[in-house]
């Protein structure tokens, strides 16, 4: 009699994007009846494997097969055909339309042809109330509710669906106590009635508490895969970590004590920010680390006046307050750059020319009375490229032009034109070669010495780890721990995001 | 305050933007008729509804590609298309004007749908993809009627231009004095196109998956993809429909005027006008919200607005101006959720 095969296996399945390689050669089987962990750092392929089974990417080599039968997805609506059903981390509910259209959205009752509103909400309410949201209006745009509610929502449209592998991806994360046990509960229903799930997070006691196996991927492959209770914390950790060759880091300098340049006190933004609390002295690099949305993306925006309606005490050089806006932020006496995130919307126009893009911060220090002054201009613009020896043909070339690295240098260098005091540097190195990497790293610390404060969030431990003094590790808005010196090491990081092992209180605050 | 009275109060304040414009056109017209020297009769009315059916029916056309996020700048050319073509067809033996008509109407259909392929398999931005096509469409119109002129059917004209009880005794469709008639009698007949049309055609798209995935697309493409919603077929049947309602336009400008002119300015004033009713009746150019209700009720402002210039005598030279000031300070009520953004960056997004 043949071994039956397991609900859902991958065999050889590769996945690359521009150049890096997201997935490569993955086997990975999960047994029908099975809730399957899957861990790993950020960047380890977790989402592309899981995109890959909802139908929304294709692999570029390999096979998934489903209970023995060779699969390919066009679409997710195919996937959700073969009873694989995902619920995303970034949510894909659609803003405008109600709960109730939100959970049939693809496949909606209908009479006639047309979509019976009646059912649809009673269809909804028989699922809300499935998973204890009861008291959610079936009528309300999704635009109007919380955090939590939509991605109980997004619980309740795959639940409508009746899946026969049911994906989270990080689902619980923004669920409180209650919500969670209600999702820990339909996924043992699940389990009871054969089904499987693949359940993606990062909180190692629930990991622990629901999953019958654990998988650990690092890099695009698959390191291991074993049963609950055989490994242990430490261990897992390990596996996710890997042994990866060091990039070169700048020496550090001895740690002495600074004065805060920047001080914040309980700054809140809800529900992103609930209440950071950090210190940043002049010469100082302060790595922010942690999961991915845990409030670090947002910290840089608060403290350059992006973001509005924020409460919470900052003081800066001396002033209490926050600039009202970026152009305040950029002028003194706040004297603040930010290298923004999304190197595509936020960073360089990618249309413009080089020069344009140089001097987009600072075009008042190449003119006079209003007027640009030519001169004054190339010789800015000569002297920023050299600097930061942007490899470009002509200044007069559009920045889209450049490689990533490039035009990563050319955003950095718009705002060292501005002779900044803080330098909050949003994921300056994500996805960008490795020898522009060095040149960034070198580049921080010669600005840390020139008296510069620097902010700098990463997604790269290994990267805070050799580039900052201290690191401050992000949870859920908050400043979960703060690590420096020989404490400092990527078991203590993974452990402290992860909030397993020896985490400690924030350390006293440098002054 | 009772759930079920807080609900509808949440109901309420989303539909905020028509309703506020309903209020404001109710107002609007009651005060044009008490200044009216003929206020309040029905010849009043049957000459506002002839003067905004077209106009309506733009609106219409305009709300279909709106809440996909982009503009569709041939409507006013589409429409003077049909025009041109009904001024051709609509005349003649009965059987031949009915034809006509439905010819008329699947032409508008058919370059709608040309539009919406152009843009889905092109991959061309709406807005510039249809002034092409907007310019192809005048230039049809021109070829067909390069001087204004061309016959419909006069029994027709008469019929869908005045109010119902002249429709009867045109047609000898039932005894003009009836009982039932009377109530009914007065009202103009655009109306009931208007009506009719927009309940069986509009309501029922609406409901459909393709009418979902149309808003879904305005609101969040990426998550419409994700949810797997047919989205290239709800592109191409937005851009149709358009060329649809936009060919009832012309169709009902050619019924009054009897004849067709490939009129380029009044194409181009159109198009626009389309543009200002959407936007008043609540629809965000930015996708995903809106609704015909809402953009019928913003021509019938539009419109409104020009009878007051008729009756109060004011200089044409300033017309334009006191249109463009009330029309700015009408979309900048709707631009106030934007003091509540918190993160600045949305504001771009």
């Amino acid at each position: 009699m043949p071994i039956p095969e397991p609900a859902i296996r991958l065999s050889g399945v590769s996945k690359a994007f521009a150049g890096s390689q997201a997935l490569d050669a993955v086997d990975f089987d999960c047994e029908a009846g099975s809730i399957h962990a899957i861990l790993g750092e950020n960047g380890a392929g977790k989402s592309t494997l899981i995109k890959i089974l909802a139908g929304v990417l294709r692999p570029d080599t390999g096979e998934v097969r489903l209970g023995g039968r060779p699969v390919r997805f066009g679409s997710s609506a195919e996937a959700a055909a073969a009873g694989i059903v995902c619920v995303f981390q970034e949510l894909s509910l659609i803003p405008d339309l109600t709960v109730a259209e939100n959970i049939s959205v693809a496949d909606p009752p209908r009479r006639f042809g047309l979509i019976d509103g009646g059912a649809q909400r009673h269809r909804a309410k028989a699922v809300l109330a499935r998973i204890g949201c009861d008291g959610l209006d079936p009528e309300m745009p999704v635009r109007d509710l919380s955090l939590s509610r939509r991605q109980m929502v997004e619980v309740a449209k795959a639940l409508a669906r009746d899946p026969k592998g049911l994906i989270l991806d990080e689902a619980t994360s923004a669920l409180g106590a209650q919500d969670v046990e209600t999702v820990y509960r339909l996924l043992a229903d699940l389990r009871a009635r054969g089904g499987s799930c693949l359940f993606i997070s990062h909180r190692m006691h629930e990991v622990d508490r629901l999953c019958d196996r654990l998988s650990v991927f690092r890099n695009g492959r698959h390191v291991e895969t074993f049963a609950r209770g055989t490994r242990s914390a430490p261990e897992i950790v390990r596996m996710m970590i890997g042994r990866d060759i060091a990039a070169h880091f700048p020496p550090k300098p001895a740690p002495a004590p600074r004065a805060p340049h920047l001080k914040i006190d309980d700054l809140r933004w809800p529900p992103r920010l609930t209440g950071v609390d950090l210190a940043l002295g002049r010469g100082e690099i302060l790595g922010l680390g942690g999961l991915d949305g845990q409030g670090q993306k947002e910290l840089p925006l608060a403290l350059f006046g992006v973001l509005r309606g924020g409460s919470g005490r900052v003081t800066l050089g001396g002033r209490t307050g926050l600039p009202g806006s970026p152009a305040a932020a950029r002028r003194p006496p706040a004297r603040i750059a930010l290298v923004p995130e999304d190197r595509k919307t936020e960073g360089p126009m990618l249309p413009m020319s080089i020069a344009d893009n140089l001097l987009a911060a600072s075009y008042d220090r190449v003119s006079r009375e209003g007027i640009v002054s030519p001169a004054r201009e190339a010789a800015a613009v000569r002297e920023a490229i050299a600097h930061l020896r942007i490899k470009a043909a002509r200044p007069s070339d559009a920045v889209a032009t450049l490689s990533g690295g490039n035009q990563q240098k050319v955003v950095i260098a718009r705002w060292l034109m501005t002779d900044p005091d803080v330098i909050l540097l949003n994921d300056p190195t994500r996805g960008i070669d490795m020898g522009t990497k060095q040149e960034i790293y070198a580049l921080m610390r010669v600005l840390a010495d020139r008296g510069k404060a620097i902010l700098f969030y990463s997604t790269d431990y290994a990267e805070l780890i050799g580039c900052a003094d201290r690191v401050a590790v992000m949870s859920d808005g908050r400043i979960a721990a703060e690590l420096s010196g020989t404490a400092l090491t990527e078991e203590a990081l993974l452990g402290a995001a992860l909030n397993i092992g020896p985490s400690r209180a924030p350390a006293e605050a440098l002054a | 305050m009772s759930p079920d009275l807080r609900r509808l109060g949440a109901r309420a304040s989303r539909k905020a933007a028509p309703l506020g414009a309903l209020a404001l056109f109710l107002l609007l017209y009651l005060v044009y008729n008490m200044l009216h020297p003929r206020g309040f009769s029905g010849a009043v009315l049957i000459q506002n509804a002839n003067e905004s059916v077209a106009l309506v029916f733009l609106a219409i056309a305009q709300t279909l590609p709106v809440p996909l996020g982009g503009l569709d700048l041939s409507v006013g050319a589409e429409m003077t298309l049909a025009n041109c073509l009904a001024s051709e067809l609509v005349t003649g033996p009965p059987l031949q004007v009915a034809l006509g008509m439905a010819a008329t109407l699947l032409a508008g259909t058919a370059f709608g749908a040309l539009n919406g392929l152009v843009v889905v398999y092109g991959r061309l931005q709406p807005i510039i993809a249809t002034l092409a096509t907007g310019a192809i469409a005048i230039g049809l119109a021109l070829i067909l009627r390069p001087r204004p002129g061309g016959r419909v059917d006069a029994d027709l004209s008469w019929a869908l231009t005045n109010d119902l009880a002249e429709l009867v005794a045109t047609w000898n469709l039932a005894d003009p004095e009836a009982a039932w008639l009377r109530p009914v009698a007065w009202i103009p007949v655009p109306i009931l196109i208007v009506l009719v049309v927009a309940l069986g055609v509009w309501l029922p798209f609406r409901r459909s998956l393709t009418g979902r995935t149309v808003y879904a697309i305005g609101s969040a493409e990426p998550a419409a993809v994700l949810s797997g919603l047919p989205v290239a077929r709800a592109r191409i049947a937005a851009f149709t429909l358009a060329g649809f309602f936009a060919a009832c336009g012309g169709l009902c400008l050619a019924i009054q005027t009897s004849s067709g002119n490939a009129d380029i300015a009044q194409a181009g004033t159109y198009t626009l006008n389309s543009i200002a009713a959407v936007v008043l009746g609540g629809t965000s150019l930015m996708g995903g919200v809106g609704g015909a209700l809402g953009s019928i009720v913003g021509a019938l402002l539009v419109r409104t607005l020009s009878f007051y210039f008729r009756i109060l005598s004011v200089d044409p030279l300033l017309q334009p101006l006191i249109e463009g000031a009330v029309l700015l300070a009408a979309v900048s009520l709707g631009a106030l959720r934007t003091l509540r953004v918190r993160n600045r960056l949305e504001l771009f997004r």
